[in-house]
């Protein structure tokens, strides 16, 4: 068969900066593709009929049609493509797990590597930003109808983009000084630059988004409030409230949750003190403790920030690591030490209330527990003792109760989540939407602009006809 | 975007500031605080609200550091680049009691709309200001408009009691039966009141001052212990039963940033000044 013989079996690789030099810089770490070499991975595509790896993408958008352009050589036919579907499209290219979504069911996959989706989408995006500002799409006239999105991580970003082009007057309200959520408090420089982000919102804002900062849903005003002005509100505000262990010496001084050492780190640019203001302690011993992408921006900022050995320590192994796999390697690639099947259970201090040592203990896996996964269990007389002088707390968050506390007639889920239905995002608040992590918990960047693209429809709906 | 209305020294080191802003009159209340950021480079800081109307609000601030500094070198006209709130728990009413209120630095300025609310709900108000000396003390004539009994208290007995917190305390509490103490002011003195009214069995309720960033409740730095169990000052609190509160701990975490502390106000200096 001579289509057989067209099939280039691995993705073209992308170029990177070498483990070496990156440890010692915040600056991104790969470089992503060139003109030619997308082309040439846009051309491994086969433009599947049927294709998979649209369905396996929670905001749809139409892969092989972009693909195929920049196979083409018509790169501006191609990010059109993408953000009628995507308004965070070098934001997604770069963070989205595309190995568990598009490309783990792209037709190639079955035998060969898949189509590299989310590197030829970077590089459509990243192409678009290097010809200067983008132009703005056009608006259906004004509805007269106005809209309030709370938060401006993806989620609430989504639903913007997808409610100004309708005509809707659209205000976010974000806490933080920043807008883009974990994009911008969370993720580190070197994985995701902010400047993409903020390119992004500058975005909606030129298409007529008003951003409001600075303001705290909850205290500034109350959704009640809110509602005095809107027709209806998003809720986006995320999973922002970090997880502590409870065991002894967590409150000594060194101990951070993940939250604080990225948000000193990303957010209050700390990694450039004292040219910024804001503090942060550079450990020469770095214990992280969770398995996560976040553990894994943890360590991979610790070595960043001058440290001589970080270890991420994770109470089951590696193969049940929510990482994503390129995360694992990138930190492997950077030497972070990876202790499997080890729990920390106490952190001891000097008599000034640093910390000084952590205890932990070997664990084994045992019998399968509700979520699937082998559970691990404690090693009797397993103890052993490390010298730390940071830990990082990195083992999962909630949502933030604020706006549930002061919203009553609210519905909370089991752990603090607001309830939304899973179809619509419809919340048990009449005009009250929500989606994203403030539904799901800890999830993805793409999830939550899912459920944000069927939030909007459903809202789109209700604003039309009034009707809930 | 912020712009500064006022900015104004009261007594050496401790300044009066307004910004101008419509968002947190309509739901501010006395216990309450915001979050200010300077300018890009800026830290996130937590300082009480010391009043508000629709155009603006008001704190009081002691320069300690960067931040601090920063703050004290505004001008009216100028902008600031962050301001949020208002944040944490108001203080928790009471109505028809008695109530010691003690205010030390720039607590002196945070007592002023508490008192005001404890007096609105017709409590019995006895305030008590300290400092070093009486050139550190401020704002008597409007702290008196709110209070029944006003005492001032001076470690060089230039004005009023002589010493002390303790050497008031003691001594008014002799003859005279309160239901609260309450408490602003830095650390030493909230522990130290705290430590006193332990032993007198009088509950007592201080602001305390952690470390923050977020100031939402989504760092956890400005976590203190209280009964035990952690907590997070900037939406638990910053108001909590002394007599609960981890002290030691809560000074070490203080701590944490001194020496960058430090590092960052000579960097400023040499940046401002040359
Ligand atoms: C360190 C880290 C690394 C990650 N890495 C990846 C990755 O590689 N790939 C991936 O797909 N996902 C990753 N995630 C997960 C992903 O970032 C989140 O799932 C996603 O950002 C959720 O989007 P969201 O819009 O629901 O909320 P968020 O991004 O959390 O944004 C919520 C926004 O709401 C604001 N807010 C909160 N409360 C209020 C309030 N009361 N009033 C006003 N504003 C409020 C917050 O300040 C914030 O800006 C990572 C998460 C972290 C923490
Ligand atoms: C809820 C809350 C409300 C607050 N309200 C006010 C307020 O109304 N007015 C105000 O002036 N401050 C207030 N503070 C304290 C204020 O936030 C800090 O003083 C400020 O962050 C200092 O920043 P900086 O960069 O100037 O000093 P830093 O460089 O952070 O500190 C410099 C040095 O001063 C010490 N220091 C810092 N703050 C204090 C303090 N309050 N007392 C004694 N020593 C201190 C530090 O330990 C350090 O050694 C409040 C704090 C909290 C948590
Ligand atoms: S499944 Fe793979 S090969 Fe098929 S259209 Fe999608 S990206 Fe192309």
């Amino acid at each position: 068969m001579a289509e057989k013989l067209k099939i280039v079996p691995k993705k073209t690789p992308m170029p990177e900066q070498p483990a070496k030099e990156r440890v010692k810089n915040f600056e991104e770490v790969p470089f992503g593709y060139s003109e030619a070499d997308a082309i040439v991975e846009a051309q491994r595509c086969l433009q599947c009929k049927k294709a998979p790896c649209i369905a396996g993408c929670p905001v749809e958008i139409d892969i092989p049609g972009f693909i195929k352009y920049i196979a083409e050589g018509d790169f501006v036919a191609s990010i059109k493509k993408l953000k009628e579907k995507n308004v965070l499209p070098a934001v997604c290219g770069r963070v989205c797990p595309q190995e568990t979504q598009c490309e783990i069911v792209c037709t190639l996959a079955k035998k060969w590597e898949p189509v590299a989706i989310g590197r030829l989408e970077r590089f459509a995006a990243d192409w678009e930003a290097k010809q200067g500002e983008s132009p703005i799409p056009g608006s259906l006239p004004s509805t007269g109808k106005k809209v309030a999105i709370i938060g401006a991580g993806p989620g609430g970003l989504t639903v913007a983009g997808d409610l100004i082009k309708l005509g809707h007057g659209v205000t976010i309200y974000e806490a933080l000084h920043k807008p883009g959520g974990v994009l911008v408090y969370g993720i580190p420089e070197f994985r995701l630059p902010k400047e993409i982000v903020y390119r992004e919102v500058d975005y909606l804002v030129r298409s007529g988004v008003n951003l409001v900062l600075d303001f705290v849903v909850g205290k500034t005003a109350t959704i009640e409030q809110l509602f005095e002005e809107y027709d209806a509100i998003y809720i986006g505000t995320g999973a922002g409230l970090p997880w502590f262990m409870n065991i002894p010496g967590e409150n000594l001084n060194g101990v951070y949750s993940a939250n604080e050492y990225l948000t000193r780190s990303n957010l209050m640019k700390a990694y450039l003190f004292p040219q910024y203001d804001t503090p942060i302690v550079r450990g020469k011993y770095v214990a992280v403790v969770g398995g996560g992408n976040v553990a894994m921006d943890c360590a991979r900022t610790a070595l960043r920030l001058g440290a001589a050995e970080v270890h991420i320590v994770y109470r089951r192994t590696k193969a049940e690591m929510p990482a994503r796999m390129e995360e694992i390697h990138h930190a492997e690639e950077e030497g972070i030490i990876f202790d499997w099947l080890t729990l920390p259970i106490k952190y001891t201090g000097d008599e000034r209330g640093w910390i000084k040592e952590m205890e932990c203990i070997r664990m084994e896996l045992g019998e399968p527990d509700a979520s699937g996964r082998r559970k691990p269990v404690p090693i009797k007389d397993s103890n052993f003792i490390s010298q730390v002088d940071v830990a990082v707390c990195a083992i999962g968050q909630s949502p933030n109760p604020l706006i549930l506390q002061t919203t009553p007639d609210l519905k909370a889920g089991k752990w603090g989540n607001v309830e939304a239905d899973s179809k619509t995002g419809k919340t048990s608040k009449k005009g009250c939407w929500a989606g994203g992590d403030v539904v799901r918990g800890g999830a993805t960047v793409i999830l939550a602009m899912g459920d944000a693209r069927f939030a909007a429809r459903s809202m789109q709906e209700y604003l039309e006809t009034g009707v809930w | 975007m912020y712009r500064v209305l006022k900015r104004e020294q009261i007594v050496p080191n401790i300044h009066l500031l307004v910004i101008e802003t419509n968002n947190i009159h309509k739901n501010a209340k006395a216990g309450e605080f915001v979050v200010v950021r300077v300018d890009e480079e800026g830290e996130r800081i937590p300082l009480n609200l010391v009043d508000w109307d629709e155009k603006s609000v008001s704190v009081i601030f002691m320069e300690v550091g960067t931040s601090t500094r920063k703050l004290g070198a505004l001008k009216e006209g100028d902008v600031i680049e962050t301001l949020a709130g208002p944040l944490g728990r108001p203080t928790e009413m009471i109505e028809d009691k008695s109530i010691i209120c003690i205010g030390g630095c720039y607590g002196i300025g945070a007592l002023y709309p508490v008192i005001r609310a404890f007096k609105q709900n017709r409590n019995r108000v006895i305030t008590a200001v300290e400092g070093r000396s009486s050139f550190l003390l401020y704002w008597q004539k409007k702290l008196q408009e709110y209070s029944d009994e006003l005492y001032e208290i001076t470690r060089d007995g230039t004005k009023g009691y002589e010493g002390h917190i303790n050497v008031f305390l003691e001594e008014y509490m002799k003859d005279h039966k309160v239901d609260l103490i309450y408490c602003q002011g830095c650390t030493y003195l909230t522990f130290f009141v705290s430590q006193i009214t332990k032993s007198m069995g009088v509950k007592t309720i201080v602001g305390l001052n952690p470390i923050m960033i977020d100031a939402t409740g989504m760092c956890g730095v400005c976590r203190v212990i209280i009964n035990g169990e952690t907590k997070f000052a900037c939406v638990d609190g910053p108001e909590f039963d002394g007599h609960a509160v981890d002290w030691p701990n809560l000074l070490a975490r203080r701590h944490t940033y001194h020496s960058q502390e430090q590092k960052s106000l000579s960097f400023y200096e040499c940046e401002r000044y040359g």
